[in-house]
This record gives C-alpha cells, sequence and structure tokens, in this order.
C-alpha cells in the first residue's frame, strides 16, 4: 500500500539514499536496521515528508504522491513517533494530541475544552492508557509520553480514510523491559488499524518485532530478510561487511605505547544517567577508542574525565593525583584538551581570529598582569599554522571563515601548543572531507609518537579499529568488552558490532 | 544519514552584506553631518535669504561640535560600560541606578571633605569609581549567583540604586560648585571643555581593555561561544562578574562628568542614560547576541544618537520626533546587524 521506488537522495557531498526500494503491506510490521549514517534517518524522513527525493518515486495504494512537508504526508495517513520525545512538557496531554489541529473544536473562536478532553481520552483508550488528559505532560514518565506520541500520531485514523502508516523512531531507546514488553504487545494489536516501520538500534527487538527487516549500508538497502529466516549475526554481517583500508589510516605509523604510569585511569567510575562502572588505564601514546551506540555512554565518560561532569561514584586519577575538584578549567590545568563533536559549539569561536582562538585556552601564558603580549600569540599562530599545514591566509582571519578541516586543525593547535598530553577527540572528522580526514589521522599518529594520550569517539567503526590501540565497547552505559588493537591483530567489525547492539 | 542538509552560504553576498553591516554606522553619521545643514539651508531657501550649504551652516560649527561633545561625553562613558555587558551576550539596565549613586555619593564625600580639588576631597573621585564597582559587582553576583538572567538582576539593581540616591538625598539637589572641578566644563582646549578629554582617556582605556587584556578578550569569548569558553577552562562565571564590575566603574565615569556638566549632583543625575546608552551600542553596531563589536562602535552609536538630538534641536522639531526616530533607528539597526536565515526563532 505504501511504496518507494528508486528513491534518491543527495546532500552536498553526500549521495545519502541510492535507488532505495521499499514497501510495507497493510497491517504489517517492517524493520529498518543500519549503522549510524547508513542512511536510516534520511529514508524516515523521506517517507514522513520531511525530504523531499531527488530522484524515484513515492506511491499510496498505487497512486504516485509527493509531500512537500510532514502534515501533506499525514493526508496520507502516514504518521511518524519521534525518537526525541516531541510533546510540549508544559501543555496538557490533550493540548500536545491535538496540536495543531485544534480547530474542530472551537466554536465561535473559543475551544471547547471539555470536548477536547473527552476526544482526548478516546484516543489514549486506543493505546490503553488511563490517565487525565487533563494533566501537564511533564509529569508522565518517559514510557507514558511515548504512548500519548502514539496516541497523537493515532488521531490521523479519525482524519484520514484509508489505512495509516506509522513510523517508530528507536520508541525503545527510554524504555524499561517490561515497558517493551508492553509497547509491542500495543503495537501488534494495532496492526489492525496500522502498518508500523520501525527502527531501532537493538538487533533482538527489531526481530522479535518485525515481520520483515530492511537492512541499510552506505545509502543502500542490501538486504530485506523475512522474519523466520532473520539471523541476528547474518543481519550484522550485512550492516557493516566491508574491508579496512590500512593505508588510510596510517597504520603503518602507529607505534607501540608504553604500559606504564597511566595518565588517566578510571576505576569503577559511574556517572548517574550516563556510565555505570567503568575502569580503563590511558597510558602515553595509547589511543582508546569508546565504542557503541549513540547515547551509549561515550560521550559522558569523555566529559567526565575532562571535568566538565563530575561523576557519581568511583574515581578518576590523572597523572597520578586523584581527581578532587571536576571543573573544565581543572581538566585543562591538568593538560587535558577537549575537542567536541560540535566544533561550531564547543570547538572554535566564531567571530575570533586564528591566533585568538588558539591562546583561548593558555591566554594566562600570554599575559602580563592581565595585559596581553599579542605579539608572542601571533608568533604561536604562525609556528602550528606552518607546523599543521592550515589553510589560511593569516592569523588574522576569522575561524568561522575557514573550512571544517582547518577549523579543526586550529582546535588542535589549540590544545598541543598548549602541552596539553591528553587529548579527547569526539568525532573529530565529523563532517570532514576525505583529505581533511586524512590529515585528522596523521596528527593522531604523530600525538601519540610524541607521547599524547588519546581517547576517542570515532565516526565510524573502521576509523576507531584503524586508529586505535585498544578499543572498549560500551552498550547502554554499560562495559561490554575491551579489544586490543595492534597492527596484524586488530578485531573486525564484526566483532565490534556483536557487542554493541 | 545524520548529515542535515546544509545549505552552503553564498560567499559573495554575505560579503556584501558583512561590509555593509560593519560600516553603515558611519555611513550614517556621515549622512546625518549632511543631512541638517540640508534642512537649514532649506529653510533658509524658502525664506529667500542668503544661505551657502554647508559653509553657513550653524549645526556645522566648531560652537556647535563643542556641544554635542559635552552632551555625548557622559553618555559615551555609561555606553561604553553597557558595550563590554552586550558584548558578553548579557544586558545591563542598572546605569541610571548606578550614575544616581555615584554622583550623590561623590558629591557628599566631595563637599564633606572639604569642597575643593585641592584637599582631600579630590579622593571623592576615585570614591565614587569604587562605588561603580561595588554596585556592578553585586550586580554581576545576583546575576551569576542566584542565577537570574542579567536584564532582570540589573534593572532590579537600577531600581535599588534610585532608590538609594532618593533616600541619600533626600529628594535634595546637592550642588558642586568648586571652580576647579567645574572646570571640566568651564576651562575649553582647541574648543572643547576638558569634559571631553577626559571622554576621550576613557574611550582609549576602554579599548585597551577590549583589545589588550585577557578580561576584553574574554568577554568576546563568552560572548561568542560561552559553552566554548567553558570547555577552554574559563571561569565564565568569574569574567561577567568582572564585566558587571567594569561596567560599574565607567558608568561611575559617567556620573562624574554629568555632575562635572551641570553641577549639580541628585537622584535624577542617572535619568535618560538607559535608553540612550543602550540605543547607542545597538546603533553603533554592536551585536545583541554577544561577540561582536566593541568601544569604537559605541563611540559612533553615541555620536549618532547626539547628532539626532542637536540636529532636531537646531532644525526646530519636537522632542517626541527626536525620540521617535532613534526608536526606529534603533528597529533600523537591529534589522540590518541580524542574519535572519541564522536566527530560527526570537524569544
Amino acid at each position: 500500500m505504501y511504496e518507494l521506488q528508486q528513491v534518491d537522495k543527495h546532500f552536498p557531498g553526500v549521495h545519502a539514499l541510492k535507488a532505495i526500494d521499499f514497501k510495507i503491506g497493510r497491517g504489517e510490521i517492517v524493520g529498518l536496521v543500519g549503522e549510524n549514517g547508513a542512511g536510516k534517518s534520511t529514508l524516515m524522513k523521506v517517507i514522513y515528508g520531511a525530504y523531499q527525493p531527488d530522484g524515484g518515486t513515492i506511491a499510496v495504494d498505487g497512486k504516485a504522491v509527493r509531500f512537500h512537508n510532514p502534515r501533506q504526508a499525514m493526508d496520507y495517513g502516514i504518521g511518524m513517533v519521534f525518537q526525541e520525545q516531541s510533546l510540549i512538557t508544559n501543555l496538557t496531554v490533550a493540548e500536545n494530541i491535538f496540536l495543531g489541529f485544534e480547530q474542530q473544536f472551537v466554536k465561535w473562536g473559543v475551544i471547547n475544552w471539555k470536548e477536547m478532553t473527552a476526544a482526548a481520552r478516546a484516543q489514549l483508550a486506543k493505546v490503553k492508557l488511563d490517565i487525565d488528559p487533563s494533566m501537564i505532560t511533564a509529569k508522565l514518565s518517559f514510557a507514558q509520553r511515548q504512548l500519548v506520541e502514539l496516541a497523537k500520531v493515532l488521531t490521523l485514523e479519525e482524519r484520514v480514510d484509508g489505512d495509516l502508516v506509522i513510523l517508530l523512531d528507536e520508541p525503545t531507546s527510554v524504555l524499561a523491559r517490561e515497558e517493551v514488553e508492553l509497547l509491542f504487545q500495543l503495537v501488534r494489536d494495532l496492526t489492525s488499524r496500522a502498518s508500523f516501520i520501525f527502527v531501532s538500534h537493538r538487533m533482538d527487538e527489531v526481530l522479535e518485532l518485525s515481520d520483515r527487516i530492511y537492512v541499510m549500508k552506505d545509502g543502500e538497502v542490501v538486504d530485506v530478510v523475512a522474519q523466520r529466516e532473520a539471523q541476528v549475526e547474518t543481519i550484522q554481517h550485512k550492516m557493516v561487511g566491508r574491508d579496512i583500508d590500512k593505508e588510510y589510516y596510517r597504520e603503518q605509523k602507529q607505534l607501540d605505547y608504553e604500559r606504564t604510569d597511566p595518565l588517566v585511569s578510571f576505576n569503577n567510575v559511574s556517572r548517574a544517567g550516563g556510565f555505570e562502572d567503568i575502569s580503563f588505564d590511558l597510558h602515553p601514546g595509547e589511543v582508546l577508542c569508546l565504542v557503541g551506540t549513540e547515547g551509549s555512554g561515550r560521550e559522558a565518560i569523555l566529559r567526565t574525565v575532562f571535568g566538565m561532569d563530575a561523576p557519581t561514584s568511583g574515581t578518576v586519577t590523572i597523572k597520578g593525583r586523584q581527581v578532587t575538584r571536576f571543573t573544565a578549567q581543572n581538566g585543562v590545568a591538568n593538560g587535558i584538551g577537549y575537542v567536541p563533536r560540535e566544533r561550531k559549539i564547543e570547538g572554535i569561536v566564531n567571530g575570533m581570529n586564528v591566533y585568538e582562538n588558539m591562546t583561548l585556552s593558555q591566554m594566562d601564558k600570554y599575559a602580563s598582569n592581565g595585559v596581553l603580549r599579542i605579539g608572542e600569540e601571533k608568533a604561536l599562530a604562525r609556528d602550528w599554522i606552518a607546523k599543521l599545514g592550515i589553510k589560511t591566509p593569516s592569523e588574522f582571519k576569522d575561524c568561522a571563515g575557514l573550512s571544517g578541516g582547518n577549523q579543526q586543525k586550529v582546535v588542535l593547535a589549540k590544545w598541543r601548543s598548549g602541552g596539553s598530553d591528553i587529548i579527547l577527540l569526539d568525532h573529530p572528522t565529523r563532517g570532514l572531507d576525505i583529505g581533511a580526514k586524512e590529515d585528522v589521522y596523521e596528527m593522531v599518529r604523530a600525538m601519540s609518537a610524541d607521547g599524547v594520550g588519546i581517547i576517542l569517539v570515532a565516526d565510524t567503526l573502521e576509523e576507531a579499529i584503524g586508529l586505535s590501540h585498544s578499543i572498549i565497547v560500551l552498550k547502554d552505559g554499560q562495559f561490554q568488552q575491551r579489544f586490543e588493537g595492534m597492527p596484524g591483530s586488530k578485531p573486525t567489525l564484526f566483532d565490534l558490532v556483536h557487542h554493541m547492539i | 544519514m545524520t548529515a542535515t542538509p546544509s545549505v552552503l552560504p553564498d560567499t559573495h553576498n554575505r560579503l556584501n552584506r558583512e561590509t555593509l553591516v560593519k560600516w553603515a554606522p558611519l555611513l550614517v553619521l556621515g549622512v546625518l553631518l549632511l543631512l541638517f545643514p540640508f534642512f537649514e539651508w532649506l529653510e533658509d531657501f524658502r525664506a529667500a535669504k542668503d544661505h551657502t550649504y554647508l559653509v553657513d551652516s550653524r549645526f556645522l560649527s566648531i560652537r556647535n561640535f563643542a556641544r554635542i561633545a559635552i552632551s555625548a561625553s557622559p553618555a559615551l562613558m555609561v555606553a561604553i560600560g553597557v558595550t563590554f555587558i552586550i558584548l558578553m551576550g548579557s544586558i545591563d539596565l542598572s546605569m541610571e541606578g548606578t550614575v544616581s549613586v555615584c554622583a550623590v555619593l561623590f558629591a557628599f564625600l566631595f563637599l564633606g571633605m572639604g569642597g575643593t580639588m585641592g584637599s582631600w576631597a579630590i579622593l571623592a573621585i576615585p570614591g565614587a569609581l569604587i562605588v561603580g564597582a561595588a554596585m556592578g559587582f553585586i550586580n554581576g553576583l545576583v546575576h551569576v549567583k542566584l542565577k537570574i538572567p542579567s536584564f532582570m538582576a540589573s534593572l532590579a539593581m537600577g531600581f535599588v540604586g534610585t532608590g538609594l540616591a532618593l533616600l541619600l538625598t533626600g529628594g535634595d539637589r546637592i550642588r558642586v560648585e568648586d571652580e576647579a572641578f567645574r572646570s571640566l566644563l568651564t576651562v575649553r582646549w582647541f574648543n572643547f571643555p576638558i569634559m571631553c578629554y577626559v571622554a576621550l582617556f576613557g574611550l582609549l582605556v576602554a579599548w585597551f581593555i577590549q583589545s589588550r587584556t585577557t578580561l576584553g578578550r574574554n568577554f568576546y569569548a563568552v560572548g561568542g561561544g560561552e559553552e566554548l569558553a567553558k570547555a577552554s577552562g574559563l571561569n565564565v562565571n568569574r569574567v561577567r562578574i568582572m564585566g558587571f564590575t567594569l561596567a560599574g566603574v565607567f558608568f561611575a565615569m559617567g556620573a562624574l562628568l554629568a555632575v562635572g556638566r551641570i553641577g549639580i549632583a541628585e537622584t535624577a543625575t542617572g535619568n535618560g542614560f538607559m535608553f540612550v546608552s543602550i540605543t547607542a551600542v545597538v546603533v553603533g553596531g554592536t551585536a545583541l547576541w554577544g561577540g561582536i563589536g566593541g568601544v569604537w562602535n559605541t563611540l559612533i552609536g553615541v555620536l549618532i544618537v547626539n547628532v539626532i538630538n542637536n540636529g532636531m534641536v537646531v532644525i526646530g522639531l519636537p522632542g517626541w520626533v527626536q525620540d521617535g526616530t532613534l526608536g526606529l533607528l534603533v528597529i533600523a539597526a537591529v534589522v540590518l546587524s541580524t542574519d535572519r536565515r541564522a536566527v530560527s526563532f526570537v524569544k
């Protein structure tokens, strides 16, 4: 009843969807799996009308359609239950359910609240949620909110003739096991009224719920498996299956590291809501990679090492001294440099030029009694511009005008020039083109050769494997497995994925 | 893909826009300086009087420029103070109260310790600056430690200041008639009174702080990216408190010049500074969300505001037209300086 044929989608520099064929029948539950960046989100957005495909056709009941926005998709019965909760928490449940569709309850310009509440109660009954619709949404648990979201999408039933297609994007990520069971039961019951597309990184759940499973990789559907034939391992192989190019990750330059005197030691460290009972050592010259899906606790660990977040239990030791005050200032003073994922927000200050950005974390070294020695700052900037080959007309250039790769170099120069010997890299190659990525790999190798300890959250698994000496796999904030990754004995993608999901 | 479609910036267009935004304030000032003499010429032309454009202008005379400079000097000091705060992306609305308190306390100290510049009374000048610093410091503490938005914290502190000034004076005016102190206004070097040079000196100090000190750099860092400043190990709270303290010192400078100008300290000394200073900063091109602009922008802004006020009096327009014009100018300045494609919605 809903079908995509040869759908293509391009973004600047990325071919995000390549000739996707996808279809879903009445009352069917279809699973959608793939690595981060495989194109799942883009496909979802095309399906519910947020993106318009560049090529191919979308057909509903055999009729070609084109959606310019999600609202038009809704008119054809296609609704989305968002992963990030899309409810407005200071409104009531009823207001949220009918947000944007209040007109049906309006008489003489006034909303009939009684009628809306009654209608909301009817919607909530569909998802078997027995709560007062005039409650403020903030008071609900996450599981309840998830059901309210579903109820909101189910209002399509009354508005649209014909069948519904409902997308569920990682609906289980905030739910407990028994809540997941309830949700699945509900979804199965609702198949009499709607078809579902289910996206999750938890493979077992996808297998349990879906009738058919689409496996995506690099913007393509690489396989469609029926539930009875599906096996976790074969699907995982299909999701990752490719070889790693050793040259690309500069493996020949990977040196061994000293296993004494760790720079950073985590001893059974936990942080509520982030990660639990994590222990590791980071040595000089070591590249330690944290691997896991989104929300597995990788970023939280980095923030704790840096000092931006304080752990709830356990001890963190940096260069032999236990950390007691967790502040970013303390982290910087301990020689830690943090290269965050969002370059624009946490990496460089837009509007400040190259030398100002480079000395931002070490201004005191370039000032006497609060007065800056700008000549020295500029000399430092020129030095590092030459050292890292930063492409900028001069040290006076506003960093916002540099390319992503060069911004990243400025950030690295900031920490390296300040003498940081513990570098935390969070997706350092995200959004960079291939040449710039290779520059970053080159810098990682150069830093390790200098005895810098690096904790890396890589953009892809290949990158993690290629760059690291050791890999820690995390899942839902828990330690899963540790791998040693010296050249010649590196783990395979499959080894990692197996523990991730 | 998690990569969202990024609309590549149209670099050519952007360059033009940036250049325009950068030079617009100076351009506006230039146009104003030509516009008012034109109105004068038009008037005389209608009355069939002899008038050569620009040459016979009463507006475009050293005498009138000195008048503009005198009215601009206290405003410049106050506006510079608030510039630092706006550079951090915050706002300080406490200037009226702070100026009043500093003016009144200065007058009390000055008169109480002798009343002439030759005596200990001269200490009243640093005294006033310290009072300003203290008020700014409290302002910053309230904002940072109690986590109250800066506009609310400073507005409230401003009211406290106005109330305090009224309590101290009981509504009286205090005359400061010492000749040496009044020489700020009465003694002129090259046609301009000393207070203009004091203001110029203040501007240079502010420029030094802005461009040559860690504090100044920190203002830009906090305004340009607070998260980043934190992640670079800056103590953002400390920077904020120091910013408000510094602003307080400049408010006190403004108070001293205001008292020097009219020879009277009273609760009403601070009146009108809020509108003038914020308008001047914004019209000068300092971005309200922080990180862009500086004290030279503020100088241009203060001059624009005072030229408009003065010019309208010269060509004989009523006061409400002046306020209305300035209000429109503020809207125009913000419209021009906001990249609306980058701002999704404004609260």
